[in-house]
């Protein structure tokens, strides 16, 4: 018979602490992720919502191409999403990105089609998060950020994390340069760490006030982020695309980024 | 009927035998494709004036034996698109007789076969996912060449994982370390496809192919080149790479102080 | 014999196999190329320097003085390479000073493989010598493990294939110094769009028969950064502070010696700190 309290794994000599001597055991030979780099970002305004990200892939230390969208028109009438009222973007491992878009959108069109009405902006970000926690046990390898324009107008910007856990916030970095952006963001934003000079001693020294910047400033903001997260991330370059949504619509622009 | 509801409907052991369930599992889990076999290394496209041409060597190696020297790796699908198998040999053949059962099916429907190389990219990139979302990938990464919906030349990549990008020249396996930089060199993003003539584009692959056999260790001088315009595909199955230059070599002598 | 001192490597076993992660190092990603030409030989160098996927230098010296006529590329850990051809360069000094002759390639080849070797793989040194003595032109790669090469071209680092494609592609026999410059700037090129791990910057160093060795730092800038759109200057008083202390120069005198110099800039420091505006 044998004993239910085996020791013989995990004892080993010399350390006080466990210590496996044993092969790991190997399960499976095949990783279903990768990581494609890149980043993306969005901002929001008092009447528009600002996403952008780089175009390029990467796979290791080499670049796949120089041109692959992360930011996504969702519910348009036809694959150029002409008629779009709301925009996503994925970064992390790019084949779940775009099933997850692929599915979103087949999912806003199916909402139009069944009920005559376009899908409210906050509708589709609770959808978004149920579908990706559907997958909780085999997430979307992505962090999405979905932006629109709310039922008052104003810009409406939502972060994801993998596993669908969402929030409704003014800006937002992801993917491989979201550590280098976000503080900045913070900073220039939400007025983080800024006080008003000379409005008082120590603790009564007054905070900057956060308040909704124009979208020249935001465009400024954006770009300025993407520049300086191109001089220190190696996954980050060759073209900004930046999609602004207003009530006029969706604009899209490229601009180009270092490409070394 | 009896009092085991687990025998109901079974072939009962008393009149037929013992039921032979060897064949069935013998032991352990069952078990997907963890590793390629039989492999087939660099896959090179570029696009031109009017077209795209796409080049393989004609090796199948067996880890690092040269297995099969004379492997056709570009299949074409009707007369519209090629594809060019890198990877797992005998996945691609799978993969083969599944575009050649679509194939048939197209052309037996009242329309024909109208599926571009977009459309059989889009196909296959989604095969790819669905299998790695599985667990049971097929080991390939491929190129697809041909036109897209509005006549434009079309090359888009996809792998194993179902990642996909697109650019206007792509390689796979060694080819993206050795022979995307040349085309980059040579056809760099500033000059567009329009300024780049077909003998060009079979020339920069050519030089490719050279360079990569003699740097890539599982590579041939045997290969196969397939140019696929508006008026249809040329695909050479059995070229000989010219023009190798080895004379270099006669000037070394060891690796340190020999001289002679 | 001094060395290395492995007192810790228990304590650091131990650490590590309790889940402590091992410190990370600078700069595993890089591409430096060397070709030989009629009359001397060039070597370059990429300019970056990674640390994971953050760049942690824009702009480092990756060409590195053994002696006047024997200059050293270095990829992998950078320590490492700084370390080992500081090391092999003085040991050529002296080994110059006692024989009493201009040193030679092959000797400072040697020195570096054995010292290598001998650490087994464990300093992550990967070299490209270069130069020339008596003897001719000389140019090797060194690799951590110990392992030589003698070519008329090589590359190194992790964009050496991108680098090697060019070489493949573009060398030819009998080039001359315009043209071995150029080849190597456009492998080094090579490296900088197609690898990730190398970028910024060209550095060449041309190394000749007969003439001074150039050192040409910066020889080609392609990643030039463009001009930020906003103003980041904050106005003083922002940085919210609790208290504040004034130690003035002469309260410091009480506890350090302090010597003032002249106001000229350019006598005060050696070589002035890159910043951005």
């Amino acid at each position: 018979m044998t004993s239910l309290l085996d020791h013989s794994r995990g004892e080993t000599v010399g350390y006080s602490f466990s210590q496996s001597t044993a092969a790991p055991v190997r399960q499976h030979g095949f990783y279903p992720y990768t990581d494609n780099g890149g980043s993306t970002l969005g901002i929001t305004g008092s009447d528009f919502a600002i996403l952008a990200g780089d175009t390029r892939s990467t796979s290791g230390y080499n670049i796949n191409s120089r041109m692959v969208p992360k930011v996504f028109k969702i519910g348009g009438e036809d694959e150029t999403g002409e008629g779009a009222h709301i925009i996503l973007s994925v970064v992390g491992f790019a084949a779940d990105g775009n099933a997850l878009k692929e599915r979103l959108d087949a999912v806003v069109k199916m909402y139009k089609y069944q009920h005559g009405k376009s899908m409210s902006v906050s509708a589709c970000a609770q959808r978004l998060s149920t579908i990706l926690y559907g997958k909780r046990f085999f997430p979307y390898y992505v962090h999405a950020i979905l932006a629109g324009l709310d039922e008052e107008g104003k810009g409406a910007l939502y972060s994801y994390d993998p596993v669908g856990s969402y929030e409704r916030e003014q800006c937002r970095a992801a993917g491989a340069a979201a550590s280098l952006i976000m503080p900045f963001l913070d900073n220039q934003v939400n007025f983080k760490n800024q006080y008003i000079p000379g409005s008082g001693e120590g603790h009564a020294l007054e905070q900057k006030k956060a308040e909704p910047l124009p979208q020249e400033t935001v465009k400024q903001l954006v770009r300025d982020a993407f520049t300086s997260a191109v001089e220190r991330h190696i996954e980050v370059g060759d073209h900004l695309q930046v999609m602004i949504i207003t009530s006029n619509g969706i604009e899209e622009v490229f601009h180009p980024l270092k490409k070394d | 009927m009896n009092h085991f509801p687990e025998a109901w409907g079974r072939p009962r052991d008393d009149v037929y035998g013992a039921y032979n369930s060897s064949y069935l599992q013998t032991s352990g889990p069952k078990t997907h494709t963890s590793s390629p076999a039989v492999t087939g290394t660099s896959v090179i496209g570029v696009k031109f004036n009017g077209g795209v041409v796409l080049a393989t060597d004609n090796l199948a190696s067996y880890g690092s034996l040269a297995r099969f020297t004379d492997v056709k790796r570009l299949r074409s699908f009707g007369d519209k698109a090629v594809v060019g198998f890198g990877g797992d040999v005998s996945d691609m053949q799978y993969i083969d007789r599944l575009l050649e059962s679509i194939d048939i099916r197209e052309n037996y429907s009242t329309h024909g076969n109208m599926l571009n190389a977009k459309n059989l990219h889009t196909y296959l990139a989604k095969v790819f996912y669905k299998r790695r979302s599985e667990f049971n990938p097929l080991w390939n990464h491929v190129l697809v060449a041909g036109f897209d919906g509005e006549g434009e030349p079309f090359l888009s990549s996809a792998d194993l994982l179902g990642t996909t990008f697109s650019a206007p020249h792509l390689a796979t396996g060694f080819g993206a370390h050795l022979a995307v930089p040349i085309l980059r060199r040579v056809f760099p993003d500033e000059k567009p496809i329009e300024e780049i003539s077909r003998d060009q584009a079979v020339a920069a692959l050519k030089d490719c192919l050279k360079v990569l056999f003699y740097r890539d260790a599982r590579s041939l001088d045997k290969y196969s080149i397939a140019v696929i315009t508006k008026e249809g595909i040329d695909l050479k199955e059995n070229e000989q790479l010219e023009g190798q230059s080895w004379a270099f070599a006669e000037r070394i002598k060891g690796y340190g102080a020999q001289t002679n | 014999m001094p060395g290395f001192d492995f007192s810790n490597y228990n304590r650091n076993a131990a650490l590590h196999a309790k889940g402590v992660p091992l410190p990370k190092a600078t700069s595993t990603g890089t591409t430096i190329v060397g070709c030989i030409y009629d009359n001397g030989v060039v070597i370059a160098a990429d300019t970056r320097a990674t640390s994971g996927p953050i760049v942690a230098d824009k702009n480092c010296e990756k060409l590195h003085y053994i002696a006047p006529k024997i200059w050293c590329a270095g990829a992998g850990t950078a320590a490492d390479t700084e370390f080992t051809t500081a090391l092999i360069s003085s040991n050529v000094e002296l080994h110059s000073l006692s024989t009493g002759r201009d040193p030679r390639v092959i000797t400072c080849m040697t020195m570096l493989k054995q010292h290598l070797f001998r650490y087994q793989g464990h300093i992550g040194a990967y070299l490209v010598v270069a130069g020339v003595d008596p003897t001719g032109v000389g140019l090797y790669t060194v690799h951590a493990h110990g392992s030589t090469d003698k070519l008329p071209y090589v590359t190194m680092g992790s964009g050496s294939l991108a680098a090697m494609s060019v070489f493949e592609s573009m060398w030819q026999p009998d080039l001359d110094k315009e043209g071995a410059i150029k080849l190597c700037a456009e492998a080094i090129k090579a490296g900088i769009f197609n690898d990730l791990g190398s970028g910024s910057n060209v550095d060449v160093c041309v190394i000749e028969k007969d003439k001074p060795t150039q050192m040409l730092r910066n020889y080609e800038k392609p990643n030039e950064r463009g001009q930020k759109e906003r103003n980041y200057r904050f106005p003083r008083g922002t940085t919210a502070w609790l208290n504040q202390k004034i130690i003035s120069k002469d309260d410091m005198k009480k506890f350090v010696t302090i010597q003032t110099l002249s106001g000229d800039d350019n006598l005060a420091a050696g070589e002035k700190m890159e910043v951005d505006a």
